[in-house]
């Protein structure tokens, strides 16, 4: 089954709307962060309701098409289980993979399996990797998305056996309590405490496990002010480009650090992917 | 003084020695070099944004829990650096305009550019102020009424300033930015900012 179109479209007539309104008022974002819970409450009793399970569905149909220059599918691509397996793959991202000789999360390996097996070139495909605003999803976004969906209910067991996953968790966790740049911020000014917000927005205390465990698995997620599906790549970018540094690259060895702390930090937290976020 | 402090730091946290105790370091080399190959397709001048200077290091190392010596250097340091308007200049401007300066979020991130309006404090993002306003942060501390709280006193207005200009100043490894010192706001909107906070007239103390 790969397209399934279903009542969504009656949700956001009656949902989506108002949030986006308040969204572009500024002001009242816990009548917005309400009406998003009356949404999520929604999405569990039909989660095909979730915009984002359009990605998840190109990128199923994506995952098996023949494409690239090599004509192939990435049905033999090796997400750490084995080639082809996908079920609870993205539960045990990231992780060191021998061909690569380096630790890589679901992203960096969709990237590594698109330009090895299909021919893909990866320095076109990282030049734009996320979408803008109301466009639907790039490919790495609808893979992405549909690999993290086929983990959805297995908890996060952070593969810490080779060394360089350690290292990357070692780097991941220095990284995140590094200050730099203009506003001399690191990831733990904003997500090092408990019940802080900025402006109204509920930040969750990421060095924390049990708030960790909570949101970290949410994402990718489908974000309704921006009408599409971020990933956890794009989301790590983001938080760069608010601290006010250049670009990170997609897939890079800072970003996939970071995320490999933020799932240790998240160990044994339920995956529920699309999440949804303002 | 500083330089001559972090190598200590490091040094011994490699060594493992009680002057250590508290730091958190890894190797380096490894960090910096993951740094250098993660922002490739950065321009030039942009990744000297990613340099830390002494006071970003140490309080990196310490995770912003610097033991008291290493606390105190940091604090001499940054105060001394911090720059005042010229003589006969009020520190406090005008706090209409501090006002939307502490409303704008605007500046310095890689969309902004080319400029298309004046840096903002975004102090709202963090405090509580004008009491009305109730899009407020809670990463810093509430500062509703604050000059009427210390009767508008001179001494007050000018740690303000301080706090404003260089917060490490006071409080080594402090959270706030240090937004005089790394040049994002100006003596001129900082002598603005200090009015909104600590005049009479401002709204943060009706």
């Amino acid at each position: 089954m790969i397209v399934r179109k279903r009542l969504f479209c009656a949700v956001i007539a009656g949902l989506m709307l108002p949030a986006a309104a308040a969204l572009a008022a500024g002001a009242s974002d816990d009548a917005t962060e309400r009406e998003l819970e009356k949404y999520r409450q929604m999405l569990k009793a039909d989660p095909w309701s979730n915009p984002g399970m359009l990605d998840v569905d190109r990128g199923e149909a994506l995952w098996g098409e023949k494409r690239g220059p090599n004509k192939a599918s990435l049905e033999g691509c090796d997400l750490g289980k084995g080639p082809g397996k996908i079920d609870g793959a993205f539960a045990e991202l990231p992780r060191y993979f021998r061909d690569a000789d380096r630790v890589m999360d679901l992203e960096s390996r969709l990237l590594w399996c698109m330009e090895k097996l299909q021919g893909f070139e990866a320095n076109a495909l990282v030049k734009r990797p996320y979408s803008k605003a109301n466009q639907s999803g790039t490919e790495l976004e609808a893979l992405t998305s549909f690999v993290a969906s086929k983990s959805n209910g297995a908890a996060f067991a952070p593969q810490l056996t080779h060394e360089k996953e350690r290292a990357a968790l070692a780097l991941g966790e220095a990284l995140f309590f590094r200050r730099q740049g203009p506003m001399d911020f690191a990831c733990a000014t904003c997500h090092g405490d408990a019940g802080k917000r900025i402006r109204l927005q509920s930040l969750p205390y990421l060095s924390q496990p049990e708030e960790a465990r909570q949101v970290v698995g949410e994402w990718p997620a489908y974000r309704v002010s921006q009408g599409t599906v971020m990933t956890p790549q794009h989301r790590l970018a983001d938080c760069y480009w608010q601290m006010r540094l250049p670009l990170v690259d997609y897939g890079s060895e800072v970003t996939v650090a970071l995320t490999m702390y933020l799932v240790n930090q998240a160990k044994g937290g339920v995956i529920a992917t699309p999440g949804l976020k303002r | 003084m500083l330089r001559a402090l972090i190598r200590v730091a490091v040094v011994a946290s490699m060594a493992g020695s009680a002057l250590a105790q508290g730091a958190h370091d890894l190797d380096r080399g490894a960090l910096d070099r993951a740094i250098k190959d993660s922002w490739r397709q950065a321009q030039p001048e942009w990744l000297q944004r990613l340099k830390q200077d002494d006071t970003q290091a140490l309080c990196s190392l310490y995770r912003n829990n610097p033991p008291a010596d290493i606390a105190a250097a940091i604090q001499a340091r940054e105060k001394a650096a911090i720059k005042y308007p010229a003589a006969g200049v009020a520190l406090m401007g005008d706090w209409k305009k501090g006002e939307r300066l502490a409303q704008s979020g605007y500046g310095m991130r890689f969309t902004d550019y080319p400029p298309r309006a004046e840096n903002g404090g975004n102090c709202f993002a963090c405090h509580q102020l004008d009491p009305k306003e109730l899009s407020y942060g809670t990463l810093g501390p509430s500062l509703a009424a604050y000059g009427k709280t210390r009767n508008f006193a001179d001494a007050d207005v000018k740690a303000v300033y301080e706090r404003i200009y260089n917060p490490q100043a006071a409080v080594a490894c402090a959270n706030m930015p240090r937004l005089g010192a790394s040049g994002f706001l100006s003596l001129e909107q900082i002598r603005d900012l200090t009015a909104y906070v600590m005049s009479p007239e401002s709204p943060v103390n009706k």
